[in-house]
């Protein structure tokens, strides 16, 4: 069968500053047959996505090909017209993008933007173009595509877009797709959603698919055949289970090694150091200097990519040692705790985003809109580790903003010991400042690029502590010290250190301040996953050393598991579950955990998400029952909808907030 | 909509009064008076205290200014200090001037600016971009006087193709400007176009980086296509807020220019109440373009908000 895609040896590059020319991808090879699915595997920068651009024959600005040839169908996409391209991508070759709600143009309605597919890609006269639109919507399972049709972009959830988009490469009956990440960023209900149905479209019609991911539980749900990359290049390819299960290359087995998951109690295995930067890998091997298993001969000389007999080509002199080094390493085993005394306590919190309306103060009515987290009380003891799980617009975040005094409380107070906190920072005294600090997501927008890593760790230091010029600079070579950074960073600026280095200085600011308590938003859901496993054998260290207690918010529940003592869900702001992790994740779960839990892809091909319920975005909760009550797959009656559930105990601290027996759950 | 709409306009208008208020009291509060300016040196004793009487300044402050602002509603600002003519009758002529002059300058800075604008940001790092990137930075920096007044050596004294100066007088028709206003015109367009070419470049540049148009050129649309239909309605959006700064500039802002070419503007009757203490011109002028900088951002928010998807839900869903 001859290939459909054919990529040979391609290399792309761009000129650096000092006019060298630094390559993004050395010397590739792919091919990809009609109906395979192929997905190509790294960390950011490793090239992944260059690759399945230029096999639509297109760079981004500043790259150029520096040898080699793409071919799609026979054609040459790097030698082809500017309009023989038009006609091929979004046609025979349709792209679905990483981020759909930038994907889209924001000024176009839905309709007009699936027409203008049709209308350059599809036989069909323009008369039935509308009916087609409408069709392609119901395609892709999107509810009500009549109204979806007039809409504007933004007026649609993260799932509808990324459907739209999926629906608008459909219109030009493509016989391959290129995947750009197309489900980071999504809720895991709504990403196992996007996935099931993108498995089912390829199979219907027999599409060809390039997966590009750096995500090995998606990868292992819709692929056939696995390419990593590292550094530009690939270093292992084979079929998925192979790749999954008896990984060949280092580079693999370390990544594999660094994804939490929901079924093992240790902390991943970080993989340490970082790749070459483009143009930086020399003459050996360019994982070299990262590999266990690294030998002289390694540094010397590259390794080809050679077949090897059970099938896969690697790109390693090793690849037998490598297979039998799988499992060697352990995870840390995460520090837990036991329970004394209560460090922080939020009782019948409730928090509303809605302002009331000045009439409404003037007449003394109250708002009647409801508010957005309602009914939280949690204690959480000296050291223990909270972790809050829930899909988008379940009020996580909400709910550490109030702690930390950034949006008042509509109801409810949040003490930290006896001593219930002012509601909002700044009514807080200094010393309640410096007992809760916040580490955020993205490190890029939490630190100001034009601070140096000194001005950041010195800011808390000079704010809570009051130290002179000489103890600031030694003791802030401590606090970086903390957290494994030399003191050679604090003269650094933000953009002078990696993802991974940048969120050690965000957590070195934060610990700088001896806090009592740590509010951790998404912190490692903007890191590489070898980085993220860093991050999390961190924060479990500092724990360890520091006795901190965290509340750690996520959207993944592996990464909670892997450090939380208790686990609380929250759906639409209202908590369903809360209780230690091994109950949480194990045995008698609420209907809604049971979801999210279902939802989870794990890196193993053998293994398939449970869709029970829809993946329907809800902009604001019932007024009066459960909150999931329109969307759990278990429902009772009406009593869901008219009454509050109660709290069912298992006799110790695990609580689920059902009207379902406890026993009939499990 | 009809809600956000009428809120906006009840916010411009109480904007319109403070700054009412203020350009009263500030005239209240500086030493001496219309009197006191009329009469000049022999503003002492009876004299003044007639003029004062007749003028009605000797009453209190609130009365006059309620006077003056109901007055002024009605499109009625009293009477000049000097000569006694009717305020709105001068300005009225000014005013039409000053308008005629923007939209003269208008009709040609704007559409070649967004031209200019687009064509530099799609060919960035071209010569094209260049050459016109660093001509409006010039157009930008040289003063307005320096470059009026090369152009008039140019264009009047040695080619002797255009008049150098404006003869006809304030109340003379619209046509009587012609051709005598077109120097100032090119001199106000080039300032204009090279602001508005900027900004408009600038957005180009960073719409068609985005992750959209990369989408329509990967979905197979035609470049020109890209262009028109998914990059400009993007890019051109911040532009209307560029022009509505310049159109208010245009009206009250470019004294030099009127000065130099001996337009009669309002900048220059304004320049002129100013030396003569004529503060009751000085007041009405101030007003009007207070009031012209309130509308047309207005208009411009508006503008913004209709074209703008986004705006637009934002408004319907009356936050």
């Amino acid at each position: 069968m001859s290939a459909l895609i054919d990529i040979r040896d391609v290399s792309v590059g761009f000129t650096g500053r000092d006019g060298r020319t630094r390559e993004v991808l050395r010397n590739i090879d792919l091919t990809v047959a009609p109906g395979e699915s192929v997905g190509l595997v790294g960390e950011s920068g490793s090239g992944k996505s260059t690759l399945a651009f230029a096999a639509m024959g297109y760079l981004k600005r500043g790259l150029r090909l520096l040898g080699g040839s793409a071919a799609f169908n026979g054609n040459d996409m790097f030698a082809r017209s500017r309009q023989e391209l038009e006609r091929i991508r979004g046609g025979q070759l349709a792209l679905i993008p990483q981020n759909s709600g930038q994907s889209l143009t924001p000024t176009l309605r839905i309709g007009a933007q699936l027409g203008e597919a049709l209308r350059l890609h599809s036989a069909l006269p323009v008369g039935q173009h509308g009916a087609r639109v409408i069709e392609l919507l119901s395609q892709v399972r999107l509810p009500d595509p009549e109204g979806i049709v007039a809409r504007f972009p933004h007026e649609l959830s993260g799932g509808q877009q990324q459907r739209v988009a999926i629906a608008m490469a459909l219109a030009g009956d493509p016989v391959a797709l290129l995947l750009d990440e197309p489900t980071t960023g999504l809720d895991v209900t709504t990403q196992a959603h996007i996935l099931e149905l993108l498995r089912d479209i390829a199979a219907e019609r027999s599409m060809a698919m390039v997966y590009v991911s750096h995500d090995l539980g998606a990868i292992a749900r819709v692929c056939d055949r696995v390419v990593v990359m590292y550094a530009g290049e690939v270093v292992l390819e084979g079929p998925t289970r192979q790749v999954l299960r008896a990984p060949a290359h280092p580079y693999a087995q370390g990544l594999l090694a660094s994804i939490p998951r929901l079924d093992d109690a240790t902390l991943p295995v970080a993989l340490d150091g970082r790749p070459p930067a483009p143009g930086e890998a020399g003459a050996g091997c360019a994982f070299a200097d990262r590999c266990a298993l690294v030998q002289d001969k390694c540094r010397a000389t590259r390794p080809p990519l050679a077949a090897v007999e059970s099938g896969e080509r690697v790109r390693c002199f090793f690849a037998d040692e490598a297979r039998r080094d799988r499992g060697r390493r352990k995870g840390a085993a995460p520090v837990r705790y036991s329970r004394d005394s209560a460090m922080l306590t939020l009782d019948d919190l409730s928090i509303s985003y809605a302002r009331p309306r000045l009439i409404d103060q003037l007449l003394g009515r109250s708002s009647d809109l409801l508010p957005t987290v309602d009914d939280i009380s949690i204690t959480i003891g000296k050291g223990e580790t909270l972790g809050l799980v829930g899909e988008s617009g379940s009020g996580k975040s909400t709910i550490l903003k109030t702690i930390a005094g950034l949006l008042p409380p509509a109801g409810g107070t949040v003490a930290v010991g006896d001593h219930p906190l002012p509601r909002l920072v700044e009514q807080r005294d200094p010393n309640q400042l410096r007992q809760i600090q916040l580490i955020f997501q993205n490190p890029d927008d939490s630190l100001n690029p034009r601070h140096t890593v000194a001005d950041i760790l010195e800011q808390p230091l000079k704010l809570y502590y009051g130290l002179s010029s000489t103890d600031l600079r030694a003791r802030s070579v401590q606090v970086l010290e903390r957290v494994r950074l030399g003191a050679h960073y604090l003269d650094r600026l933000p953009s002078q250190l990696s993802g991974g280095e940048k969120q050690r200085v965000a957590i070195a600011r934060a610990f700088a301040a001896d806090p009592e308590i740590v509010l951790c938003d998404e912190v490692t859901s903007a890191l590489d996953v070898s980085v993220q496993a860093a991050v999390l054998d961190l924060l479990n260290d500092l724990k360890a050393t520091q006795g901190t207690t965290y509340v750690f918010v996520s959207h993944d529940l592996a990464v909670v598991r892997a450090l939380s003592d208790r686990v609380a869900v929250l759906y639409q702001g209202r908590l369903c579950e809360i209780g230690q992790t091994d109950h949480v994740f194990g045995g008698v779960s609420h209907p809604y955990t049971e979801v999210l839990l279902g939802a989870v892809l794990e890196p193993d091909p053998d293994t398939a998400p449970t869709l029970t319920a829809d993946d329907v975005v809800e902009r604001a909760p019932p007024a009066q029952g459960c909150p999931f009550q329109r969307r759990c797959p278990r429902k009772v009656g009406t009593i869901c909808e008219t009454d509050t559930p109660p709290w069912q105990r298992n006799g110790g601290d695990h609580a689920i907030r059902c009207h379902i027996a406890r026993e009939d759950l499990a | 909509m009809l809600r956000m709409l009428l809120r906006r306009l009840f916010l411009g208008a109480i904007t319109v009064w403070i700054v009412s208020v203020i350009i009263f009291a500030g005239v209240e509060v500086l030493p001496g008076d219309a009197c006191t300016a009329f009469l000049e040196r022999e503003a002492k004793g009876k004299l003044l205290e007639n003029c004062r009487e007749a003028q009605g300044l000797n009453r209190p402050a609130v009365e006059r200014y309620i006077e003056w602002a109901s007055g002024a509603v009605r499109g009625d600002f009293g009477v000049s200090a000097n000569g006694q003519k009717s305020i709105s009758e001068l300005v009225g002529n000014r005013l039409r001037n000053s308008l005629l002059l923007a939209i003269c300058a208008l009709g040609v800075g704007v559409p070649l600016a967004i031209f200019l604008g687009v064509v530099t940001g799609l060919r960035r790092d071209k010569p094209v971009d260049l050459f016109f990137s660093t001509a409006a930075v010039f157009a930008m920096t040289i003063p307005e006087f320096v470059s009026a007044t090369v152009l008039i050596l140019v264009f009047s004294v040695w080619l002797g193709w255009l008049p150098g100066i404006v003869l006809t007088s304030a109340g003379a028709p619209a046509s009587e400007f012609f051709p005598e206003i077109l120097l100032p015109v090119i001199v106000l367009a080039m300032v204009m176009t090279a602001h508005i070419l900027r900004m408009v470049r600038s957005s180009v540049i960073e719409v068609m980086a985005g992750d959209y148009i990369q989408m329509a050129i990967l979905k197979g649309v035609p470049y020109w296509r890209i262009v028109f239909r998914h990059a400009l309605p993007n890019a051109l959006l911040p532009a209307i807020n560029v022009v509505a700064l310049t159109i208010a500039w245009l009206l009250g802002g470019v004294v030099v220019i009127e000065v130099v070419f001996n337009y009669p503007g309002l900048g220059r009757m304004m320049i002129d109440a100013i030396s003569d203490r004529d503060l009751p011109v000085v007041q009405a002028i101030a007003l009007i373009v207070a009031t012209v900088y309130v509308g047309v951002n207005l208009t411009a928010d508006l503008m913004t908000m209709f074209l703008n998807p986004r705006l637009r839900t934002h408004a319907l869903r009356g936050s």
